[in-house]
């Protein structure tokens, strides 16, 4: 049966090796996109140890067990994204460059600009008006909010960064607008509202 | 270079026949090896790589059709979960449209036209190399991404804002987007080559009225799909750029519009159909006209029916969009467009039927695949009628009646009839016959297997039942007739197994072909099966609509061209008359290397924009490489 | 053979169809009774034309021939060709204008007494009952209450994705598409509970996104309007004051409304009336105490990747939310 492929059927039976070789490879490598996080993991997502001034600090385990999903995965970003407007973000640091609250678009982390810091910032809140969101959002959901705020002060785009909404454009998107290419003249220091730098 | 001609010029007029033999296999012939094999421009080669790697993504999409079946067989099925379901119908949808049906017509087309219109190369051959290269790669960027779990997963249409860059995550959307331009990209090189050597490189003598029904068929094809594509190939781009860049092509807030996009995707959707089904046309004519030992009765309302069909083909595109909420005047003309598609249709059938009736049938595979081409393809276009009416379509459309509908349509329309050519062209392909008696069995068990599976899913629609849904609840009414299709579908991949196990096993070892096994009258049996790497040895001349029906002992010939360099006849685009003689390009690497930096620029522009002006270096690179001269015979025209 | 099996599954369609309460071939409310016709119209012609073209086709292929006659004409071929394309013609023409009289009869009339707004969202209907007074406005999800025998429009829009409204059993579907507003004409000639589903493929749980129109008589219906327009109830038992003081302390509140309460949230359905209605998560569960502490427990495993998290929460927590949410009446 196989002799008569030998003539000249070559090209066909290397497509078809090819796909399949290819196709066992990259099915070992595939990473399903995850839409239930086991309890026991979103639970150890809640397990920040923070430098005691609250600026960065040691992330859970299971973070990096999950290959810190949370700040390249682009699902969770994109989710990150949506949640950013259904919790009300905007109505203080409007499309990322501040307002009431703090510009994301400067180039300045008042708390640096780890996802542990942003996580703690958005679960437990910081001084001068940031609300704490624990008792409002599931701690998977603030890690993928983090991850989206994280994303559009990001100094060059990440891969799975999330791409302009279906909404009115200020600014250019997260993809299109690494941080850098939208600084103002330098870090811009401190809001009048914020008080001194913690 | 002068003197070297006069020297060198050798005709085929002063050989006999064993050295023209041997002269010509020097010119034409593709050297063996990995280099040769990646360098041919032979029309013959490029088609049968074509029609094996289609056939290699109708087999991964009918494993995928098996999956979907297999969840939907019972309420609640957790056999494969939301995200991965809607992947794989997805992917077997862009799959068998863009990936199978398209490049199969255009495969038998690049096999079969330069030899009906007895020619000795295709038009461009070169870009026919690089048109393979073009779809094998999207072919692949789509299934290794499916297999990475990247797969695109917002239908096989797109529609926006559900693929847009707000709701559709990560490069799946724009996967599904860029394999487009793949294959949109192979599938215009193919239509223009086509049309080049349809009307320039005929046979003499081979006027108008004198091509075989199935080149007509193809010729306009390949003008819908030069009309059509770039249609779709605008559309996604505008969405990669509304996905990267950022534009608001499909932004209400910015003035973008979504139903823009459904505009745009079914300007070439609808057409889409049609250059599936009108290939299907030619090989059902081809087929009928051989089984029944007769010409088809009407060539001229054939042709007519043809060439109508393909400009109706793009009045009717809003019938997709009655649900959409446009205005109903409007929607009513394209109700009257729509349903007016039927009466060429009509034609066609109504054509064939009297062939039948006045002929002779003698039922062999092929034959049997057309008759079930006429009971299936009938319903399918009884239940286009249905869907063209507004009224009718609110209840109908994204159910499961219209998947149904498109089924009857494309696999009774084209995929019957394609078997059908694989089993009547399969001897001059590969010399060797298929087997008849595997063949009734094939036929029996995609017939029956084919309408166990699809009819009831009519039934399903009009019962409520959404397509695209992943499962559905066991208190509705519908678990009873999934649970019967889909063990129905086991009978109807049976068939295609046997199909593929049949076509297999001939092509190492079944018997012997002869060069004309049916009696058939077109020029490709005119030749030897498998046919030279030049085609024929001496080019013929044709002087009737059938040129071997009266004696083809007798096929007068055409002389005069040179045997040491590859050399054809263009011919005139009316009376084709003899023109000129025209040199056809060698083989070449470079075509290869073409396709490659197209690739790395295309998916490289998935990533940043900035790919499109350095990924266009190598492009260019590769280019100057194929178009500069390297001093072979071929160069001098 | 064939013949058989489609008298098989005709058979098979009219029981099924008899009983389901979402399908065309049951239909309810003037606009699909006008489509049904249509439907069993064009199918009965179409039907009747295939099968003349099938005993053509048996005929062509298996009449006898005469050995010895020389080739037939063309001449008799021709004239039946064309009769049959001046046929095909008649028919196409006569079939087009009864879909356009179907479609006049379908359209909306000029004004209609009552006007239902539903916003598709992924994946769940969010519908809103607006009035001139805001204090008698209400909103509600994946539940529509009409009355029975009078033009209901339904305006139709979108959150985010195209979706599609689509109850069979009443009407014929329409999108609702981002950017546009389009409308419905809806009515039942008949009180009772009819099932539609989103018909336009929106995403991960474009399966799970159904939702109920309930038509009522007038006096039923005016009831409705006057249960809805009110504020929730205050809970009566200890568990479901216990589940209200846990609905308003954890996440729940940030994204639902309960009105009468501090949770105002917009992001998800309504709850306000929530154990008055027949189904919750569009149409997913019979709406029970049970099935609700199922979907508030985990709704990642009933609705895979919809936008309700799972919220960690006791089990005392969840049953007395649970318990609170029926009480929603």
């Amino acid at each position: 049966m196989f002799r008569g492929i030998n003539k000249a059927k070559w090209p066909f039976l290397a497509t078809f090796v090819l796909l399949v070789v290819a196709g066992a490879f990259l099915g070992w490598a595939r990473q399903p996109r995850e839409l239930r996080t086991d309890p026991p993991i979103a639970a150890d997502l809640d397990h920040l140890r923070l430098m005691p001034n609250g600026i960065s600090g040691a992330p859970p385990e299971s973070y990096f067990a999950e290959g810190k999903l949370y700040e390249s995965d682009a699902y969770n970003l994109s989710q990150g994204q949506r949640l950013y407007d259904w919790f009300g973000c905007p109505s203080c640091h409007r499309d990322g460059r501040g307002n009431v609250g703090p510009s994301f678009l400067d180039g300045w982390w008042l708390y640096g600009p780890e996802m542990v810091s942003i996580v703690a910032s958005i679960r437990d809140g910081r001084p001068h008006g940031m609300p704490a969101f624990r008792d409002r959002m599931t701690i998977e959901e603030i890690w993928q909010l983090a991850g989206y705020v994280q994303t559009i002060g990001a100094y060059s785009a990440k891969v799975g960064a999330t791409g302009r909404k279906d909404d009115r454009q200020t600014r250019p998107a997260e993809n299109r607008a690494p941080a850098r290419i939208l600084f103002d003249e330098g870090p811009v220091g401190v809001h009048p509202d914020q008080g001194p730098s913690p | 270079m002068i003197v070297r001609d006069e020297v060198e010029d050798l005709r085929d007029t002063a050989l006999d026949e064993v050295q023209l033999d041997r002269r010509l296999s020097e010119t034409w012939s593709t050297p063996t090896g990995l280099w040769g094999a990646l360098s041919t421009v032979d029309h013959k080669i490029i088609g049968r790589r074509y029609i094996y790697t289609a056939f290699i993504f109708l087999a991964l999409g009918g494993i995928l059709a098996l999956a979907m079946r297999l969840q939907l067989s019972e309420p609640e099925a957790r056999f494969i979960g939301p995200d991965r379901y809607n992947q794989i119908f997805t992917m077997h949808g862009t799959n068998m449209m863009f990936l199978f049906a398209v490049p199969v017509m255009e495969a038998m087309a690049v096999y079969l036209v330069p030899l009906m219109v007895g020619t000795r190369n295709i038009a461009f051959p070169r870009l026919n190399a690089f048109s393979y290269w073009m779809y094998l790669a999207g072919g692949l960027l789509l299934w290794i991404a499916f297999a990475v779990d990247t797969g695109p997963d917002v239908g096989w249409f797109a529609y926006v804002p559900l693929s847009g860059p707000q709701y559709a995550a990560g490069k799946r959307a724009d996967i599904w987007a860029q394999m487009i331009t793949f294959t949109e990209v192979s599938a215009l090189a193919v239509a223009v080559e086509i049309v080049v050597t349809v009307l320039k490189q005929r046979a003499p003598g081979m006027s108008l009225d004198r091509i075989p029904l199935f080149v007509w068929s193809m010729l306009v094809t390949s003008f819908l799909i030069i009309l059509a594509m770039p249609a779709i190939m605008i559309a996604s781009t505008a969405l990669i750029l509304d996905r990267l860049v950022g534009t608001h092509f499909f932004n209400p807030a910015e003035g973008g519009d979504v139903l823009l996009w459904q505009h745009l995707f079914w300007f070439f959707g609808h057409p889409e159909v049609y250059i599936i089904f009108l290939p299907a046309v030619g090989m059902v004519s081809t087929i009928v006209a051989t089984f029944t030992r007769r010409p088809v009765f009407g060539y001229l309302a054939m042709v007519m029916a043809l060439v109508t069909t393909g400009v109706l083909a793009f009045g009717l595109w809003v019938h997709h969009m009655f649900v959409a909420g446009l205005p109903r005047l409007g929607e009513s003309f394209f109700t009257a467009s729509s349903m007016a598609i039927a009466i060429p249709a009509g034609l066609q059938i109504f054509c064939w039927l009297a062939t039948m009736w006045a002929g002779r049938p003698v039922f062999k595979t092929p034959f049997l695949f057309v008759i079930g081409f006429m009971v299936i393809f009938v319903i399918g276009g009884m239940t286009g009628v249905m869907v063209a009416s507004v009224p009718f379509d609110t209840q109908v459309h994204d159910t499961y009646f219209v998947v149904a509908h498109f089924h009857y349509v494309l696999v009774g329309g084209a995929v019957f009839p394609l078997l059908g050519a694989i089993y009547y062209w399969f001897p001059k392909i590969t010399g060797r016959m298929m087997s008849e008696t595997l063949g009734r069995w094939t036929f029996g068990l995609i017939f029956t297997g084919f309408n166990l599976t699809f009819f009831p899913m009519h039934i399903l629609g009009l019962q409520g039942m959404p397509r695209r849904i992943y499962t559905y609840q066991p208190e509705m009414p519908w678990s009873g007739l999934n649970m019967f299709i889909s063990l129905s579908a086991v009978i109807l991949a049976a068939g295609f197994l046997l199909f593929f196990i049949d076509a297999i096993r001939s092509a190492a070892s079944g018997p012997a072909a002869p060069d004309n096994p049916w009696g058939a009258s077109t020029l490709e049996w005119a030749t030897s099966s498998p046919p030279l790497p030049y085609n024929f040895a001496r080019l013929p001349v044709v002087g009737s609509l059938e040129p071997l029906s009266n004696n083809s002992e007798t096929l007068s010939v055409a002389g005069g061209l040179s045997v040491d360099r590859r050399e054809l006849i263009v011919t005139s685009v009316v009376e084709a008359l003899p023109e000129a003689r025209e040199s056809s390009p060698g083989n070449s690497i470079w075509p290869l290397w073409s396709a490659l930096a197209t690739t790395v620029l295309l998916i490289w522009s998935i990533f940043t924009p900035w790919a499109v002006v350095w990924g266009s270096i190598p492009v260019s690179i590769a280019l100057i490489g194929w178009f500069w001269p390297k001093g072979t015979p071929e160069d001098d025209t | 053979m064939r013949t058989a099996l489609v008298l098989l599954l005709s058979i098979t369609a009219t029981a099924a169809g008899g009983s389901g309460n979402q399908s065309a071939l049951n239909s309810q409310g003037a606009p699909a009774i006008h489509v049904e016709h249509l439907i069993i119209g064009i199918t009965v012609v179409c039907a009747v034309v295939w099968l003349l073209v099938m005993i053509v086709l048996g005929w062509a292929l298996l009449r006898k021939r005469s050995s010895d006659s020389g080739p037939p004409r063309d001449r008799p071929l021709t004239t039946i060709v064309s009769s049959a394309v001046a046929a095909t013609v008649v028919i196409i023409a006569a079939l087009t204008i009864a879909s356009f009289y179907t479609t006049r009869s379908i359209g909306l009339p000029g004004n209609t007494a009552l006007t239902i707004t539903v916003r598709g969202q992924q994946w769940w209907w969010q519908v809103i009952y607006a009035d001139a007074n805001p204090a008698f406005s209400f909103q509600t999800a994946n539940e529509i209450h009409i009355p029975v025998g009078q033009d209901v429009q339904i305006q139709l829009e979108s959150a985010d994705v195209v979706h599609s409204f689509w109850v069979p059993s009443l009407a014929g579907k329409q999108d609702l598409v981002p950017g546009r507003s389009n409308s419905l004409l809806l009515r039942a000639e008949r009180p009772g509970t009819y099932r539609g589903q989103c018909a336009e493929f929106c995403g991960l749980q474009h399966t799970h996104m159904a939702m109920m129109v309930i038509a009522d008589e007038p006096a039923d219906y005016q009831r409705w309007i006057a249960a809805q327009r009110e504020n929730s109830v205050m809970p009566t038992y200890a568990d479901a004051a216990a589940g209200k003081a846990a609905f308003l302390s954890k996440p729940c509140a940030a994204c639902h409304t309960v009105r009468g309460t501090s949770a105002a949230g917009t992001t998800g359905p309504d709850l306000t009336h929530i154990g008055s209605r027949q189904t919750i998560a569009a149409g997913l569960l019979e709406t029970t105490r049970g099935s609700l502490a199922a979907w508030i427990a985990d709704p990642q495993t009933l609705k895979p990747g919809n936008n309700m998290p799972m919220v960690p929460l006791t089990s005392v927590e969840l049953r007395d939310i649970s318990a609170y949410m029926e009480s929603l009446k």
